[in-house]
């Protein structure tokens, strides 16, 4: 399995990988390597140029700011691991982190690699979308920001421009109150989701205030799972409540039958995910978030 | 396609090649270095079998140009041993019968000692959670498990300058 | 047909001087000190040092001057004529030497062709048509790895496809021929059955209760983590052939190499270098060895050729794919009376197993396991499909595995149908009396069954484990219990019944012990990570009293080691670790004689004292076994042969029959369906231990193997017989998460008829682990009325019950 041939480009500054990717047609970004190197091995992906952007040392931070958590596009997955603040106020992201791929693949991997990448299957999207985040886009002209709610346009396909690179990721700072959480169900550890629920919330009293959550891997485009939270917000998490939210979000996601599951399973799946999601975002947003 | 001259450090020595842009890291390491200690096992990054340090990260080899690591500082398993003195990561595989056919035990040392850079006292669903990058098709990993617990033991000792006897 | 009754009195001849009557233990026998470290003790492997410091030496990291590697263009299709072949922009790719097809092998001596193990015929390289997903079409050889990789882009092939037939029962309809080279144009392979279908109809209809189940075996995959692969290195001065080949048998290979080829045999040598790991997939020779060797001969040059994990998922020999369907009856006291078997066996495109010739459903009739009953009658049948060719054993002794699955499920089925506890129920069915000569013709060598349960039972807490388990069924928590009481059979074999292309499955050993007391031996097997080079040398270090850090083992290079049959089905020790004690044995009988002559009294006068012979009634007149060495070269008696070493090869009289009892506890997460194995006991008794930590590690890695099966392994294409589940992202090897901390232990029954009283371990947990995790998961959803479950166990399957039984989250 030997990738096909191509010019390699390693810039230093961002200025410099912005006028490579002006210059060269057919280049693509080189970030962690783990999603587009294997695909390259396997000859699934054959660009002309890479732009290697590891050397772009500038873009790797985690930083609370203006009222948002500002990851930089090529911070890798075992940074956000190793983060406490990522650790202490985002346990969403958390949650996260812990379960993409393996240790070894996170020591690579980048968020931003993990967005830009559009695969309903990864398990940022889910995540990102639940956390109502902002991508910041750099191009020739300067940075322009994407909610992540308009991020995704297709497998694969996200709605940066050819000459633009994913520089930041922004997720708004959570208020007091809130609380969030991520649970996949996978065949085996480093295994993609069969289906996976992030759900990021903020109480009102007893009452679910604000909710989003997002689906992993039952969608062929990343999506939130609308319905289920307008069955959460404004209520108190009964049982019945949750089921209501479940069942909704069973019913609008749309998985595809292969070997992690059937159609049928996949719903189910994801109904009862949601519930043990939200509930465990509002056991967090209760005060038990550690 | 582009060839690349490229100079890194290989165990402590520095190397200078030209290869061409595509060439894998494992490759490089295995065909134009004749290290061949570490061995390939995938060809989807999902066996570990390839495991490097790369700047003190484990990485897997396999998923990374060569070309990437110019100028980086590379750990092989032919690096691990200082001075002919076993590792005590290499003493624990070895005391603890943690291999069997040895072809994955390169990439679990090298991940193991990135395991234990960053946590020196790992519990054992931690060692366990810490290896799951790495297949082994022979030992059912209780041995392992206990040969990386072995190592952090070691490890603590030499720091705490003998405090306390190991449980092994 | 009573196949193996015919030959039941020669087949297991009752070794001379041994009871077969031997008392159980659970203590580890040690005669030598820790200096000498023979048997029982936990010596740390001599193979060891390499490999932690990777020096090891697999066939990939042989690099010879001016060597050459090789790519291989694969099909498509599971089933196509192929129309045309056009090589000419890879062959005009600088650096690509040659493109081989299978008319260059026809034109090279009918090289597209080769007979398999089992007595059929495999293409090398197709001509008209392809019969298998990622069969091999042509190859290319090129200066460089990445040139190769290139060049197999470039060659264009053009296909007309046809029916694929991917369902043995589909198969047998004979719709879709496979082998349409074949005079007889039908699937069917052969027929093969064994025990007494009358006696056993008979106690059928009278049988108090019978069940039935069916049952599939998946396809599977054994996965070494190194692949295969060759380096061919022919020079055409000398006429040799050299080859470093990923081989767990590399006399036998050699062999058919002389035999396919034409090539003289004392000039082909093969060595299998250090090995990462066999499990049986590396018995088979595949056709990417046989196009290696010749690109080597055509160009003269040596030349490389390693697999992709994705070639070695899909191409390579399968394991399993059995349809059984099965039945068991009881009496009305719950006594087990008689099993009835059918089943298909799904061979691929050729029947490749790796079996012993005569077996071609291995030692499947071994069936009724751990036991008594009155009659068995089993049936298989082989059968074509367009799917890679195999039958290889998966860490399992020939077809074991499958046999011990089904007895243990319906061992589980029958228990519940009567109302029994499944351990109750067993313990009152268990075989006592040994030797035990069962209804399909085998002689069970020595066992204790119920002590392995009984143990296994107190080290996890059984009864502790039911009422936590009631308790929780009240609540509405699933949890189950699983056990499994099998029988293996292992060491084949006596050469009577057991060869392999007609060489007989001996194995040997060569000992020789240098003046100044140390020692070579070497052996006809090949490690690939069973610690041979340490267990062999205790064996001798226990016979001998030589330090076992004294005895260099050396295996795997036909040119010095003797003949053997290689390593695979727990043989080993079996047969080439008895052929070590045998030839130790002649040793010391000569060294006995060199002693009398050196102590100047009569061999009677002599006893045997751990590492010398020593004057009876006065052990400080002795002479050590590196005196009686050195006297052996420079001051042996008259008229006796100088120097001391042996060669032996043995031929068992009978196989060996290890057991034990597993017992597995799950948890199910109602919601998911998810499987985790929360406990697991496992009880071994492989007779007498050579080194417990190796035997430790072989029973740990082999529960790991009986795992994947169970809860993730399958391969699984779809209805054009396409693999999905060609990389390791789909197919689905536990990591150390999924592998639960296992709880090993062993009771110790020595079989009566091996030299060491040893029974070969290696694969025993691979045998027993599926069922008790099977019977485990089924117990937890017993009380919803789930009677089976195919595995892998999958989240889904368990779902699809929960939810049908009305259980949700
Ligand atoms: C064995 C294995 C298991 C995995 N399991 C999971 C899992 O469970 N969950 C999960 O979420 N992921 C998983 N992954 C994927 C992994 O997280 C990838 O790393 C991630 O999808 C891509 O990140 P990367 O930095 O490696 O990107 P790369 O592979 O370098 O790039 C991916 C794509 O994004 C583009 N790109 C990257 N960065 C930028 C940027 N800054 N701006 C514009 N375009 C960019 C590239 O051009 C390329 O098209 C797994 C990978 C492997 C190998
Ligand atoms: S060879 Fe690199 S992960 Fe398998
Ligand atoms: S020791 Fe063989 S794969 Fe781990």
């Amino acid at each position: 399995m030997i990738p096909g041939q191509f010019d390699y480009h390693a810039p230093t500054t961002l200025d410099e990988a912005l006028s490579l990717l002006g210059h060269h047609s057919g280049a693509k970004i080189l970030a962690g390597g783990q999603s587009l190197i294997p695909a390259m091995r396997f000859r699934l992906a054959q660009p002309e140029v890479l732009i290697d952007i590891n050397g772009l040392g500038d873009l790797d931070y985690i930083r609370e700011q203006d009222g948002h958590l500002a990851i930089g596009a090529m911070t890798r997955e075992s940074a956000l691991e190793a983060s406490t603040v990522v650790q202490s106020r985002y346990p969403l992201l958390a949650d996260t982190a812990r379960v993409i791929a393996d240790p070894l693949v996170r020591n690579l991997a980048t968020v931003g690699g993990n967005l830009a990448h559009a695969d309903p299957a990864n398990d940022h999207p889910a995540t990102m979308l639940a956390y109502g985040a902002e991508i910041v886009a750099t191009g020739p002209k300067g940075s322009r920001r994407i909610a992540i709610d308009d991020f995704f346009t297709g497998l694969f396909e996200n709605s940066l421009g050819d000459n633009e690179i994913l520089t930041e990721i922004r997720i708004p700072a959570p208020g007091s109150g809130s609380g969030g959480a991520y649970i996949k169900t996978e065949r085996k550890v480093g295994d993609y989701a069969i289906s996976a629920v992030a759900v990021q919330l903020a109480m009102d009293g007893d009452r679910v205030g604000t909710v989003r959550i997002g689906l992993t891997n039952v969608s062929p485009v990343p999506m939130r799972a609308v319905g289920a939270e307008a069955a959460a917000s404004r209520s108190v998490l009964s049982d019945e409540v949750l089921e209501a939210a479940g069942q909704a979000a069973a019913a609008e996601c749309e998985p595809s039958a292969d070997l992690r599951g059937s159609v049928a399973y996949k719903r189910d799946l994801t109904r009862v995910l949601v519930k043990r999601a939200l509930r465990r975002a509002a056991e967090r947003a209760a005060g038990g978030a550690s | 396609m582009s060839r690349h001259k490229i100079t890194m450090t290989v165990n402590d020595v520095e190397v200078t090649r030209e290869i061409e842009s595509r060439n894998l890291l494992v490759h490089f390491i295995r065909e134009d270095l004749s290290l061949t200690g570490t061995p390939i096992g995938c060809d989807t990054t999902s066996c570990g079998a390839c495991t490097v340090l790369v700047n003190g990260r484990a990485i897997k080899s396999c998923t990374m140009f060569a070309v990437q690591a110019n100028g980086a500082t590379i750990e092989t398993i032919e690096g691990v041993a200082q001075n002919g003195d076993l590792h005590p990561l290499q003493q624990g595989f070895w005391e603890k019968h943690g291999l069997q056919c040895g072809y994955c035990t390169p990439g679990m040392i090298m991940s193991a000692k990135h395991l234990l850079a960053e946590n020196p006292n790992p519990s054992e669903e931690e060692i366990r959670w810490g290896i799951s990058g790495n297949l082994c098709r022979c030992t059912g990993y209780n041995k392992i498990v206990e040969a990386i617990r072995y190592a952090a033991d070691k490890l603590a000792e030499g720091d705490g300058e003998g405090t306390e006897e190991t449980s092994a | 047909m009573t196949h193996l009754e015919d030959r039941f009195e020669q087949h297991s001849p009752k070794p001379e001087g041994v009871s077969a009557k031997v008392a159980a233990v659970d203590e580890i026998q040690v005669k030598t000190p820790v200096e000498v470290c023979g048997m029982g003790h936990r010596m740390k492997r001599k193979e060891d040092p390499r490999f932690i410091q990777g020096k090891g030496n697999y066939v990939d990291d042989v690099k010879l001057p001016g060597m050459l590697y090789m790519d291989i263009v694969r099909s498509p299709y599971a089933h196509a004529k192929i129309v045309s072949i056009d090589d000419s922009e890879a062959l005009a790719t600088p650096g690509v030497l040659a493109v081989i097809k299978g008319e260059d092998l026809k034109a090279a001596g009918n090289l597209h062709w080769m007979p398999t193990l089992m007595s059929d015929t495999q293409m090398v390289l197709p001509i008209d048509k392809v019969i298998y997903y990622a069969q091999e079409v042509c190859a290319v050889v090129a200066t460089e790895r990445y040139i190769a990789a290139d060049a197999i882009e470039k060659i264009v092939v053009e296909y007309e496809p046809l029916d694929a037939v991917v369902d043995p029962h589909e198969a047998m309809k004979d719709k879709v021929i496979v082998r349409d080279d074949k005079e007889k144009q039908t699937n069917h392979i052969w027929h093969w059955e064994a025990g007494d279908e009358q006696a056993t109809d008979k106690v059928f209809a009278e049988a108090a209760h019978v069940v039935e189940q069916k049952m599939y075996l998946p396809r599977l995959h054994v996965s070494s983590i190194e692949t295969c692969g060759m380096v061919a290195n022919y020079n055409k001065v000398t006429e040799h052939m050299q080859i470093y080949m990923t081989s767990q048998a590399p006399h036998a290979h050699r062999t058919v190499f002389a035999l396919v080829s034409g090539l003289p045999e004392h000039k082909i040598q093969i060595i299998s270098p250090d090995i990462g790991g066999g499990f049986g997939g590396k018995v088979p020779v595949y056709p990417g060895y046989v196009v290696c060797a010749v690109a080597s001969l055509l160009t003269g040059a040596p030349v490389k050729w390693i697999e992709d994990r994705s070639e070695n998922l899909q191409a390579d020999s399968f394991a399993r794919d059995y349809h059984i369907d099965a039945k068991m009856a009881c009496d009305a006291e719950g006594r087990i009376t008689g099993l009835k078997v059918k089943t298909l066996a799904d061979c691929g495109a050729a029947d490749a197993a790796a079996n012993p010739s005569k077996f071609p459903a291995g030692l499947y009739s071994i069936c009724t396991g751990s036991y008594d009953m009155k009659a068995a009658h089993v049936e298989v049948d082989g059968v074509y499909t367009t799917k890679p060719p195999g039958g290889v054993a998966y860490r399992c002794s020939f077809r074991v595995t499958e046999a011990v699955h089904m007895i243990e499920r319906m061992t589980d089925i029958m228990a519940r149908e009567v109302g029994t506890d499944p351990a109750e129920f067993r313990r009152k069915n268990f075989i006592r009396d040994f030797p035990y000569k069962s209804p399909t013709g085998w002689e069970y060598d020595s066992g204790n069954y119920e002590g392995a349960l009984d143990k296994a039972m107190q080290s996890i807490g059984y009864d502790e484990l039911r009422r936590e388990q009631a308790e929780k069924r009240e609540r509405g928590e699933l949890m189950g219990i699983g056990i499994s009481s099998f029988t293996e059979v292992v060491g084949a074999g006596p050469s009577r019944d057991y060869d392999i292309l007609g060489i007989k499955m001996f194995d040997s050993a060569e000992i020789r012990i240098h003046p100044t007391g140390k020692a070579i031996a070497r052996f006809g097997t090949k490690s690939q990570g069973q610690g041979h080079e340490t267990t062999y040398a205790q064996i001798i270090a226990e016979e001998l009293g030589l330090p076992a850090a004294d005895v260099q083992v050396e295996e795997g290079d036909t040119d010095t080691a003797p003949y053997g049959l290689g390593t695979y089905a727990s043989r080993s020790t079996p047969t080439a670790g008895a052929a070590g004690a045998m030839a130790a044995r002649k040793i010391k009988a000569k060294a006995k004689k060199i002693a009398a002559y050196l102590l100047e009294v009569g061999e009677d006068d002599l006893e045997w004292n751990i590492s010398q012979f020593q004057v009876k009634g006065s052990p400080e007149q002795a002479k050590t076994i590196q005196e009686i060495a050195f006297a052996a070269y420079t001051n042996h008696p008259p008229g006796m042969e100088a120097g001391l070493e042996a060669t032996d090869y043995y031929d068992p009289p009978n196989l060996t029959f290890p057991f034990g009892s597993y017992i597995c506890v799950v948890d199910i997460d109602k919601g998911t369906g998810e499987v985790k194995v929360r406990r697991f006991v496992a009880i071994d008794d492989c007779g007498h231990i050579i080194n417990p930590m190796i035997v430790e590690g072989q029973i740990e890695g082999g529960l790991t193997m009986g795992l994947a099966p169970a809860l993730f392994e399958e391969i699984v294409y779809d209805e054009n017989g396409q693999n999905l589940t060609g990389t390791f992202a789909d197919y689905l090897l536990p990591t150390a998460v999924e592998s639960p901390k296992w709880e090993t232990g062993h009771t110790i029954t020595p079989s009566p008829h091996h030299p060491l009283g040893a029974k070969g371990v290696g694969e025993s947990p691979t045998v027993g682990a599926p069922p008790a995790i099977v019977n485990a998961v089924v117990d937890a959803l017993a009380h919803l009325g789930v009677k089976h479950l195919e595995i892998p166990i999958t989240p889904e399957k368990v779902w699809k019950v929960l939810r049908e039984a009305g259980v949700t989250d």
